[in-house]
């Protein structure tokens, strides 16, 4: 999906003239654009007007009631300054050691740290252990691995939590089993040390979608390269290091990039688990999760849009880096790289 | 032959290593269905067993009595040296000694055992408490049958919204060439990435404005509008089809629609497929707009609003959750054995194709 930005960037240029326009290539334009037109219109109500008001949102004092508007006013920059000493938002580097709570962008970059490996890594490892040819049973597996990628989020928060709860659920009581002390087991969702464990541990069944998308990667690698490999005396390991992850390199790029947005949009497990109150200890209240509060809890909508906007140029700044690095690692076939 | 037994030793060595891995993975299914058949009591039992059981009474003289697992040795009338355990029941409790029969062979009487009663373990016998399902059947806000309509409705009516617009969308990138055609696929593609958050709060004001808060119309409205993720594997798909046939169509004076409708559409059955059963999961699955939407409407609520609700109200009793979970699940589970082969077509295509 990715590569169409490569090939935009990469296209012939031509130059079109509506006044030298055939009356055909007309014809085709017109039908192009009405067929297009749900999109369009879907696009600039839903998509770009939106964006344009909660930019220009973010500079009025407005907050909603019960779905009255309270009279907007102009304040400027008041918001983004207001963001700026905000402790909870956390964006001023000063603010993060004088506040009792961790701040938001700190929860949710301390949070991306510890995720983003498992969601690159395990669906990676599911995939290659799907293509080993010594494994019997394949499709069943893979159907398996990815089954409960479509169990409805809220039911899969609760199986996991039925299944770390600290008295009752089977995790705990496995330790205590194996000889852990009832005193010192995991306290999971309770306990600040260990609540992001949990929600890696309920974000699991994710890996679905990436292990399928790997695996398709991984088997349409050419086994000329592999057979060539052999014919070196190359090791698995050399193998994959020198073929298999250059060859899927656009895939662990697309995996990334939807990663890392998603993480710093992070809020629905811990809105669901924790009941989006930050406990414990403010260890939960992510950036998003701040933003969700600020607009559908305390109403205010000027200060919402100003979160918004910060966590929108967050995430673009992010993935335009994300792109840029892309060139030094990630190998289009089809291009040659010199 | 030494090949062959270190090939069939790896196939077993990484078959088993996987299977356990899944096992693993998919324990929680199995947390979840034992769980929702215990009774609360064995649930608060420290220790109990994992699987759903109970600890049986028998009725003896119109009374209630507990079983308790009894060394035979110690009771009169049985051989001294045997070591087998009866399930007896207790007629009367003592310290030094109690009275038993054998609810097997109620015809030999009551008789003595030398035995403490509290020193005595109560068997657990399989049980499997289905009342449980009839109580959230019941129970969970809206009743069960109204959110199955409510999460069906709001699935298929979405599902057509989607579909139509996506082909119509996909159809246009696919087969016409006019200026801005590539920068706008661009544009779609990205639309991916962006934050929900930069356009919620003016998106949820407008409907509010407009009084529809607390109504059907903005969870369904926008998927009448296309999105990204169908349009790209429905045009990817259209690209595939040979386009000698859309000419020939053409020649004999078929116009643009009655193209996608006859020619095209007949021969995309499978990405069309792919895309009912994806968005019926999605919207099957959809929490948060539900959420914000129907928040005050609780007659309106899908699934998966409605049982986070209900584990706020009744989040003590784990049988009844896992029970809710189950039935929010099993449906999107059958449809996914049955579409499987669609699922995971439609996955490959959106994450390795151009």
């Amino acid at each position: 999906m990715l590569e169409q930005f490569e090939q935009f960037a990469k296209r012939k240029r031509t130059k079109v003239s509506l006044r030298t326009m055939t009356p055909n290539a007309r014809r085709e334009m017109k039908i192009g654009y009405l067929l297009l037109s749900p999109w369009l219109i879907g696009f600039v109500a839903f998509t770009f007007l939106p964006m344009l008001a909660t930019l220009f949102f973010s500079f009025l004092d407005l907050s909603i009631t019960d779905g009255i508007f309270s009279a907007p006013k102009f304040v400027g920059f008041d918001n983004y300054a207001h963001l700026w000493d905000d402790p909870q938002a956390g964006i001023n580097p000063t603010t993060w050691f004088s506040s009792q709570t961790p701040s938001s962008l700190m929860v949710t970059i301390k949070f991306a740290l510890i995720a983003l490996p498992v969601g690159i890594f395990f669906p990676l490892i599911l995939a290659l252990l799907m293509n080993n040819k010594h494994l019997k049973g394949q499709f069943i597996f893979r159907s398996l691995f990815y089954m409960p990628y479509i169990v409805p989020f809220v039911a899969s928060v609760f199986l996991w939590g039925g299944m770390l709860n600290p008295e009752t659920g089977w995790i705990n009581r496995l330790l205590v089993f194996m000889g852990v002390a009832k005193d010192v087991v995991p306290q999971w969702a309770n306990d600040v040390n260990w609540v992001y464990p949990t929600y890696v541990i309920m974000g699991i069944w994710g890996v679905g979608n990436a292990m399928l998308i790997m695996l398709a990667g991984i088997q349409g690698v050419p086994t000329e390269l592999y057979d060539a490999a052999d014919v070196d005396g190359a090791n698995g390991w050399k193998k994959f290091w020198n073929i298999t992850f250059p060859m899927i390199s656009p895939v662990i790029f697309y995996n990334l990039v939807l990663n890392i947005i998603g993480l710093f949009q992070y809020f629905l497990v811990p809105l669901v688990v924790n009941n989006g109150t930050g406990r414990p200890g403010g260890a939960t209240m992510f950036f998003n999760l701040y933003l969700y509060r600020t607009f559908f809890t305390f109403q205010d909508m000027a200060y919402g849009s100003t979160l918004a906007w910060f966590l929108f140029m967050v995430i673009l700044a992010i993935t335009i880096v994300l792109f840029a690095t892309a060139k030094y690692w990630v190998y289009y076939a089809g291009e040659s790289r010199s | 032959m030494n090949k062959k037994f270190l090939d069939g030793l790896k196939t077993t060595l990484i078959t088993v290593a996987v299977s356990v891995i899944l096992i693993i993975f998919l324990s929680p299914f199995i947390f979840m269905a034992s769980t929702s058949l215990k009774t609360q009591g064995q649930i608060s039992i420290m220790g109990g067993p994992i699987w759903p059981a109970a600890q049986p009474k028998i009725t003896y003289n119109d009374k209630e009595v507990d079983v308790f697992s009894v060394p035979v040795a110690q009771c009169e009338g049985f051989d001294p040296n045997s070591e087998e355990v009866l399930s007896l029941a207790i007629v009367e409790k003592g310290r030094q000694e109690s009275t038993f029969v054998n609810p097997d062979d109620l015809g030999r009487g009551e008789f003595l055992c030398q035995v403490s009663w509290r020193a005595l373990d109560r068997p657990w016998k399989f049980s499997p408490t289905w009342q449980n399902y009839t109580d959230v059947w019941e129970l969970i806000p809206n009743g069960y049958p109204r959110l199955l309509w409510n999460t069906t409705f709001y699935a298929l009516i979405t599902m057509l919204g989607t579909v139509v617009s996506c082909i119509l969308v996909a159809y246009g990138f696919a087969r016409f060439r006019f200026p801005g055609r590539d920068l706008l696929f661009v544009i779609l593609i990205s639309t991916l990435f962006l934050p929900f958050a930069v356009t919620i709060i003016p998106t949820y004001a407008f409907w509010q404005r407009l009084g529809l808060v607390g109504t059907w119309w903005p969870l369904i409205v926008p998927h009448f509008f296309a999105n990204a993720y169908n349009v790209f594997l429905f045009r990817q798909y259209f690209m595939t089809l040979p386009q000698a046939i859309d000419e020939s169509a053409m020649i004999d004076g078929a116009g643009p629609l009655r193209i996608l409708w006859s020619v095209i559409v007949p021969q995309s059955y499978p990405v069309i497929i792919a895309v009912v059963v994806f968005h019926i999961v999605f919207a099957w699955n959809d929490y948060f707009g539900p959420l914000i939407y129907l928040s005050t409407s609780i007659e309106k609520w899908p699934i998966s609003v409605a049982l986070s609700s209900f584990n706020g109200i009744y989040g003590q009793q784990p049988q009844l959750i896992q029970a809710g979970a189950m039935l929010a699940l099993i449906l999107p589970v059958i449809l996914f054995f049955v579409a499987q082969r669609f699922f995971i077509q439609g996955i490959v295509v959106t994450g390795v194709e151009k």
